[in-house]
């Protein structure tokens, strides 16, 4: 039992406690600057060095066998490889290790999106600073490469590889529905909704498509942003320091998604396990990754529908890209700097590309690997379509721009609240004062 | 020196390793928090070195600014409107009714232990099955399942995460009063029997004042954890949906000190989240726990 005349009596011995857990609570704050110390800026350093790679199966055989090309032939700047180490997503477990001071020297498989952020914690290097940096990187992408840079034209990451995202599509489900299977209607907003509304009524899937209607930030990148991208033939949502999207095609796009969610063409709640691929949707909305995904699944793959019916070889889209960051802490950065060089290399892209069937964001890509597109037709529109991609904003605010989105585009066009129009031009108003912020 | 060091000095040498351990873990990072709270705060790479100017309020204007950060104490607090009365409600009544079962007491008390020691993640799994829109519950309902589903309605998201809380939590409870019934005197009842109180009359008047103390613990416990809800918003409604109508202020703080590089914003509602939690268990302490003495 407590007794109240003791326990509320201030004792010396009590505050003397007080005293010292407040002395080295701030004694600790004071010093906690983060792990580990920093490492050199000498760019020319050489040694071995350690990276990060995708745990994605086809990514990881790819990185093994690069890792060895490389260490078979220089024993003194050996590579050690690993796997990013799981958490919540790549982006936060990269965020940490640069805090502590242990981020890799490279990570292939760094999103554009968290680029801004760790460029602002100190945690990249501006791969424009190496002689070659940011020569090598335009020679290899060409115009694609200038969506990667920052503000100042530096670039902090180098851009690797895209997914650009078109519609999938179930052939048998269609011919199910009667719709033509080879040549389905899906090139404008009127066609894409007569169609869904048709494989629904017909019974053949619960919903036409089904994009994950969840509020992540970075889900506005597999619905709004391809099409907008598409209607705008390449807008990002923000250029110039300003939002894009509160115009009429912007408005038009979401109209559109709204209708498919009215309609109950789309569904609003989360489907636990892939709708696609367990024949709960009829289309899916992804990159080439997803090929050998839907292995089971006879599909076929069309541009995202604009308002008119853009020509496929016209039609633009999101990247879904994801790229090399070099990071900070690395001790032997000229060794990494000619690692990220050997590993983007033509021949070692043309690896990367047989493997997993993503494409390198490099120029002309159809023509560079002309065998393997005509030995893998499924493909070739995606090697086309790899010319005509955006990117997220950069900059240390793009996360929080595109959770802004996404709460705006949750409330109004997935669950059909309020005005679409005053919920784009609210979200727009929100991110033109993200973008001024440092 | 006996004044301040206390008549047994070893005393403090034996508490020291816990003393330690509660200001690392502890008194560390809650400092550092109301440090990170009131500076301009991102982390960085070691060696980077940037400004952090004091800013005041700034922060917590910042935050309590956010319609989003607003709500989500408003979500907190039907959750734990729901949860904690439920929870030593159902708690107390199970542990008593266990407390007289004969047969098959061990198997009954591991039935409402098990869900407390499975994994959050794993549970969560069944609980998407039993409510999402093609679900079970939802299948016995037939035409009386809500519409919008349980997990997507706006209304129904968060009360169906404070039950799902409240179930999972249970068992953790029931033991706690468990183990408090075990020192409330048979005389007790049996004085009251003799005085003619049935058994409803025995429960309110001998059993509950008999684990006042544990109700305490209970209220406080539950509080606590429910002030600090985030796997299963994050996991059962997708992070916090429909709208933000099942989002944390946990939650908001991961995604905006985590996702969103804002630690001194995220440090910010941390605080205001301590304090709630703070004058809540005072004023449990203050009703439940002072009649104790």
């Amino acid at each position: 039992m407590n007794n109240p005349s003791v326990s509320r009596r201030i004792t010396p011995r009590r505050t003397i406690a007080l005293a010292a857990t407040v002395a080295a609570g701030l004694a600790l704050t004071a010093c906690s600057g983060g792990g580990g110390g920093a490492a050199s800026d000498d760019l020319t350093a050489t040694g071995p060095i350690t990276i990060w790679y995708s745990n994605n199966e086809a990514e990881v055989g790819w990185g093994k066998q690069m890792v060895e090309a490389w260490n078979a032939e220089h024993p003194d700047e050996e590579v050690t490889a690993q796997e990013i180490p799981a958490g919540k997503s790549s982006e936060e477990v990269i965020g940490a290790a640069i805090t502590a001071g242990n981020a890799p020297c490279l990570v292939l498989n760094t999103a554009p999106s968290a680029v801004g952020q760790f460029e602002k914690q100190g945690g990249l290097v501006n791969l424009s600073d190496f002689p070659d940096g940011a020569s090598y990187i335009e020679e290899r992408s060409g115009d694609l490469a200038k969506q990667y840079q920052n503000a100042d034209g530096d670039y902090f990451q180098f851009p690797w590889k895209s997914n650009p995202v078109v519609i999938f599509y179930n052939k048998d489900l269609f011919a199910k529905a009667g719709i033509d299977a080879e040549n389905p209607p899906l090139s404008t907003y009127d066609d894409f909704l007569a169609t869904s509304k048709k494989l629904v009524d017909a019974g053949v899937a619960p919903y036409a498509i089904q994009p994950a209607p969840t509020s992540e930030f970075f889900q506005m990148q597999f619905d709004f942003y391809p099409l907008y991208a598409a209607a705008t033939e390449g807008a990002q949502l923000v250029e110039d320091g300003k939002a894009t999207f509160a115009d009429d095609a912007g408005y038009e796009v979401a109209d559109f998604w709204r209708e498919l969610y009215a309609q109950g063409l789309s569904g609003q709640e989360q489907y636990q396990g892939d709708s696609f691929a367990d024949a709960q949707s009829a289309m899916a909305i992804v990159g080439p990754w997803a090929i050998s995904v839907y292995d089971g699944v006879n599909f076929g793959s069309v541009p995202v529908p604009t308002p008119d019916g853009t020509p496929a070889d016209k039609t633009w889209t999101f990247s879904d890209a994801k790229n090399i960051g070099l990071f900070s802490a690395c001790e032997n950065k000229g060794t990494a700097w000619e690692v990220l060089k050997f590993a983007t290399s033509q021949e070692q892209d043309g690896q990367f590309l047989e493997a997993t069937g993503q494409m390198p964001l490099r120029q002309d890509l159809p023509t560079v690997y002309a065998d393997y597109f005509a030995a893998n037709p499924a493909y070739v529109a995606f090697g086309d379509q790899a010319s005509r991609t955006v990117e997220v904003p950069s900059g240390p605010n793009t996360v929080q721009m595109m959770q802004t989105f996404r709460d705006a585009w949750s409330k109004s066009v997935i669950f059909g609240e309020g005005d679409v129009k005053t919920a784009l031009d609210d979200a727009a108003a929100s991110i033109d004062t993200l973008a001024s912020q440092p | 020196m006996k004044r301040i060091l206390g008549r047994q000095p070893l005393g403090l040498l034996f508490s020291s390793p816990y003393l330690a351990f509660v200001m690392v873990v502890f008194a560390f990072p809650i400092v550092y928090a109301v440090w990170i709270s009131f500076h301009d705060f991102f982390f960085a790479a070691p060696g980077a070195e940037p400004a952090r100017p004091f800013v005041g309020l700034d922060n917590y204007v910042a935050a309590f600014s956010n319609p989003a950060v607003i709500r989500s104490f408003g979500n907190v607090g039907i959750f734990l409107i729901i949860n904690v009365p439920l929870t030593v409600v159902l708690a107390l009544l199970l542990a008593t009714a266990l407390n007289r079962v004969v047969h098959a007491r061990t198997f009954l008390r591991v039935s409402y232990y098990v869900p407390y020691v499975t994994a959050s993640v794993a549970v969560v799994a069944v609980w998407l099955f039993l409510f999402n829109g093609n679900g079970l519950v939802n299948s016995l309902l037939g035409p009386l399942a809500p519409d919008p589903s349980w997990l997507i309605n706006d209304k129904l998201a968060m009360p169906i995460i404070a039950l799902y809380v409240t179930w999972k939590q249970l068992g953790f409870y029931i033991l706690l009063y468990l183990a408090a019934l075990q020192n409330v005197p048979k005389e007790l009842y049996e004085s009251a029997e003799m005085d003619g109180g049935g058994k409803i009359r025995q429960f309110f008047a001998v059993t509950v004042p008999g684990v006042r103390p544990a109700t305490l613990l209970v209220l406080l416990i539950s509080t606590v954890t429910g002030a600090n809800l985030f796997t299963e918003p994050y996991l059962l409604t997708a992070g916090g949906g429909p709208n933000g109508a099942s989002a944390s202020p946990v939650l908001m703080m991961y995604q905006l000190g985590i996702q969103q590089g804002q630690p001194d914003v995220a440090s910010a509602i941390g605080i205001v989240l301590v304090l709630g939690v703070l004058v809540i268990a005072f004023i449990q302490n203050r009703f439940v726990g002072e009649r104790e003495s």
